[in-house]
């Protein structure tokens, strides 16, 4: 790799013969200044047409380089390549690839611009274009998260695709000596009008040889066979069967196990400890102090975690407030001019508008991430190479940090991505990482493989931000006429971003996501305002960051006036909205769930909600009974503008899962600091949703949305304000304060 | 402690702590990886599996317990070549998202469908409840049981 690295890219792109056998072709030669990391390793005879596609004498093999937590991405990224290459899945090895600049994510800085996601004017555009141009030059980033991996790799592996057809076409040509416009590509080859087959593998070491084909154009959305139709995703047998291997299931010759105890004050040291009861136990390798903790390392996972409980630590205290309550009344006190984040709307003149008023304040509390699969990473310290297998979202900043653990030279730290057992945004952090790094340096030569216990987990879960909203919504002759929305947060982006080695440049725009890009384009006056706090418990982006709690704010304020003016929550929210891409999926969810109004009768209703978010349209009706026991929800309809869809299964499968995220954190889930520490510890008193309490789920997927975007996030933000606008239709009882089950009981 | 007994058809012999949990038995000492860890106090349900035929959670049992016991996990209740009904059912459905759960809630559905081949809907939300998703594919799970009662009556 080395060697390769130092190539001028002016070298790279004419000197085939210095990258032993392979040759980069394409749209990807023009468009990117990256190399193909591919090429490093080529052997004789293969060809790498660009960073996604190899194909040798034996295989052809797609990478795939965003993490898939479970959103389905590794499938759907070979769709996108297989559909324009004209071959099928089964015929392919998909591979997560090495971690390398060329597959930066170039749709990450969608969000870095002053303009709603819902503006695609030529100005917004425009700025995206610099941005995005600034970004690919200083600090292009690998990296999975945002609902990012469709709208980054919709051209990009398209274009991978019939850039490596055309030139396996053209090397047929040359090959067989017919002209290319006589050739015809389909399934894994190219055929000959005389009806001969030529497999892509039996081409490649002639593809390999000659000048790429660069101008392709892609086919339109009617001519495809994969895309836009139902999909079996390529990981659901392995899944069904218990043998897709996860990371924590990577297993290799004489590895040890191993798990850490760390300060349950987030960030507090260890001041001394006591290992003697840990190391008289059976199978115990060693018990040695790491960063603000100790790590136990022994013959098996179970024997690991047992003995770091009989550790006894001294723990320094930490920097936050120690006790829940101090955390709310210092966002409470948050709301003054010396706070504030941003004026991120400001629409007429709420102050001077008209109308009755409806004052309400908002809560919404720290949230555990809490994957089913804990935390984990195998590292191998050997004396000219550190190999890393762990599933991590941001793959090129993971390879740093273990590098600067490990002394070792970045080119040398090998990362072997990992199926991951979800995330939520918990595989966005790298102190699980950097754990497992320092304790593979103790332990040199020898592989072993750290585990979070479901408690340390929970201890050391960097959760949602905490969130505090006060509202006035003011109508008027039965129409709302103004809402003022401030928000107060513990920042989540200068928390996350602290622990990469950054510091946030501006306003943290999560403070106000899902609330200042309401596109309420009818409403006359609104001004959203966000206030910044840093100072309170570390926290970390949880699915939909800051849409889920601004949503919930803004929302829940807007339903409050609705109500108090009189008018029908849903065509008062379609009057407002203005943008024609939400209402369409306002009035579809209104047509699905047959929309007749907020009361059903006595002890049951029914509440709308919108968000737009990572710009996704969502609206979403729940209908909730109150039952002897409490609330019980009987059924949810849900409408979303994705702009184009790759494979309804799986999105079906996304807003099932991301609406059912949402309603049972709303409905259970908090976190709360007692004596500094998180006082839950599992899955008993941070539950959400089980089967029992799970509806029924409609899904309608539109698609008027100008560009495609992605939907692992965007069904969760409305989910709770819908739940709650149920239970006041059902019930009267307006809840201001998640989750709901402080107030109200669920069957 | 030396503890004897069946893994899917297979005896096995470990050298073990007598109170290690049998799911750390098969991950960590025979290799069976299938068995998912996630909480460690039967909150989740992702370690089960079948003990002498019923579904129990593997994190639960220990290995004084094992002597004679008929384990089968999910690597013997079929494979990707030759799936059990309820695999199929699971496939067909294209049930899991994260994927890490659905071992566990396989063999909880087909330790209650060997109990009751026609369960209600409640009588599933009442077994299945034990395992949690934090995906939250619970519609899929719900609509693939039933899909595995008509494979297994047909």
């Amino acid at each position: 790799m080395g060697k390769l690295r130092t190539l001028t890219r002016r070298t790279f792109l004419v000197g085939s013969s210095a990258v032993a056998g392979g040759v980069a072709f394409g749209v990807y030669r023009a468009k990117a200044p990256f190399e193909n990391p591919n090429l490093a390793e080529l052997p004789e005879g293969a060809a790498s047409f660009n960073p996604w596609v190899i194909i040798d004498a034996e295989k052809i093999t797609l990478i795939a380089p965003h993490a898939d937590k479970g959103q389905g991405v590794f499938s759907a990224q070979a769709a996108l390549i297989a559909e324009e290459l004209d071959i099928e899945l089964d015929q392919v090895e998909i591979s997560f690839g090495t971690p390398d600049k060329a597959y930066m994510n170039g749709a990450l800085t969608a969000a870095m611009v002053p303009f709603p996601q819902y503006d695609y004017g030529k100005v917004a555009e425009g700025a995206r274009r610099f941005v995005g141009g600034v970004v690919r030059a200083a600090l292009p980033i690998m990296g999975t998260g945002g609902s990012s991996a469709m709208p980054d790799s919709y051209d990009k592996l398209r274009e991978a695709g019939a850039v490596a057809r055309e030139t396996l076409k053209a090397a047929a040509s040359q090959q067989a000596g017919v002209p290319i416009e006589d050739l015809r590509t389909e399934n894994g080859a190219v055929w000959l009008p005389d009806g001969t087959a030529l497999t892509y593998t039996s081409l490649a070491a002639t593809a390999a040889q000659i000048e790429p084909v660069t101008n392709v154009a892609l086919r339109d959305p009617s001519q495809w066979r994969i895309l836009g139709k139902p999909m079996e995703r390529v990981d659901i047998v392995a899944k069904s069967t218990g043998t897709l291997p996860y990371g924590i299931d990577y297993k290799t010759e004489g590895m040890l196990f191993a798990t850490v105890k760390v300060n349950p004050r987030q960030g507090g040291a260890l001041i001394s400890f006591d290992a003697t009861a840990a190391l008289a136990m059976d199978g115990i390798t060693d018990v040695f102090e790491i960063t603000g903790g100790i790590a136990v390392v022994a013959n098996n996972t179970w024997t690991a975690i047992h003995a770091a409980n009989a550790v006894t630590c001294e723990w320094r205290k930490a920097t936050y407030p120690p006790e829940q309550d101090a955390h709310w009344a210092a966002l409470s006190a948050s709301f003054t001019d010396d706070r504030l984040n941003a004026e991120a709307r400001n629409v007429g003149d709420v102050d001077a508008a008209l109308g009755a008023e409806v004052i309400a304040e908002y809560r919404s509390p720290y949230v555990a991430h809490a994957p089913l699969e804990p935390l984990n990473a195998t590292i191998l310290v050997s004396d000219d190479r550190v190999d890393v297998w762990t599933g991590h979202q941001l793959q090129m900043f993971a390879v740093d940090m273990v590098a600067e653990i490990t002394g070792m030279d970045g080119d040398n730290v090998h990362l072997h991505n990992q199926f991951i057992g979800g995330s939520f945004g918990h595989r966005l952090e790298f102190d699980y990482l950097k754990q497992a790094a320092e304790i593979a340096v103790k332990m040199r030569g020898t592989p072993v493989k750290m585990t979070y216990s479901r408690e340390e987990d929970f201890a050391h879960d960097f959760p949602r931000h905490i969130t505090m909203g006060r509202g006035i919504g003011k109508h008027e002759n039965g129409k709302v006429t103004a809402l003022d929305v401030q928000i107060a947060g513990q920042s989540v982006m200068t928390s996350q971003m602290s622990r990469m080695g950054f510091s946030l440049p501006g306003p943290d725009t999560q403070l106000h996501e899902g609330a200042w890009d309401y596109p309420n384009l009818n409403l006359p006056n609104i001004r959203v305002r966000s206030y910044k706090e840093t100072g309170l418990a570390p926290v970390s982006s949880w699915r939909s960051v800051g849409a889920a709690p601004n949503g919930f704010i803004y929302d829940t304020l807007l339903d409050e006036t609705i109500h108090a003016a009189g008018a029908d929550p849903l065509m008062e929210r379609i009057r407002l909205m203005g943008h024609e891409v939400s209402v369409k999926v306002l009035e579809t969810v209104g047509e699905m769930c047959g929309w007749n109004g907020h009361d059903l009768g006595t002890g049951r209703g029914r509440g709308v909600a919108y968000v737009f978010s990572f710009g996704v349209p969502v609206a979403t009706v729940v209908e909730v009974t109150q039952t002897d026991r409490g609330i019980r929800l009987d059924e949810v309809w849900v409408a979303a503008d994705v702009g184009q869809v790759i494979d309804p299964v799986n999105l079906e499968n996304l807003a099932q899962g991301g609406t059912l995220f949402g309603l049972g954190h709303a409905m259970n889930c908090e976190i709360t600091y007692s004596d500094g520490m998180a006082q839950q510890s599992n899955y008993h008193d941070h539950e959400a949703m089980r089967l029992y309490q799970a509806p029924k789920v409609n899904f309608t997927a539109l698609e008027n949305n100008p560009k495609i975007k992605g939907f692992g996030e965007p069904p969760v933000p409305p989910a709770a304000p819908a739940l709650g606008n149920a239970i006041f239709a059902a019930t009267g009882q307006r809840i201001r304060e998640l989750p709901f089950n402080k107030h109200i009981d669920f069957v | 402690m030396q503890a004897s007994f069946t893994v899917n058809g297979t005896v096995r012999s470990v050298d073990v702590p007598e109170d290690m949990p049998l799911l750390w038995i098969l991950r960590d000492k025979i290799g069976l990886m299938g068995t998912k860890y996630g909480c460690g106090i039967a909150q989740c349900g992702a370690c089960t599996v079948h003990l002498d035929g019923i579904a129990v959670r593997s994190c639960q049992v220990r290995a004084y317990e094992l002597d004679g016991a008929e384990i089968t996990t999910i690597e013997g209740l079929g494979t990707p070549d030759t799936p059990h009904p309820v695999q199929e059912a699971w496939i067909e459905t294209q049930v899991a998202q994260c994927g890490y759960c659905q071992s566990g809630q396989i063999m909880q559905a087909v330790s209650m469908l060997s109990d009751n081949p026609s369960p209600s809907d409640d009588e599933i939300d009442d077994v299945m409840s034990g395992n949690l998703c934090r995906c939250g594919t619970y519609p899929r799970i719900r609509e693939a049981v039933r899909l595995a009662i008509q494979k297994q009556g047909a």
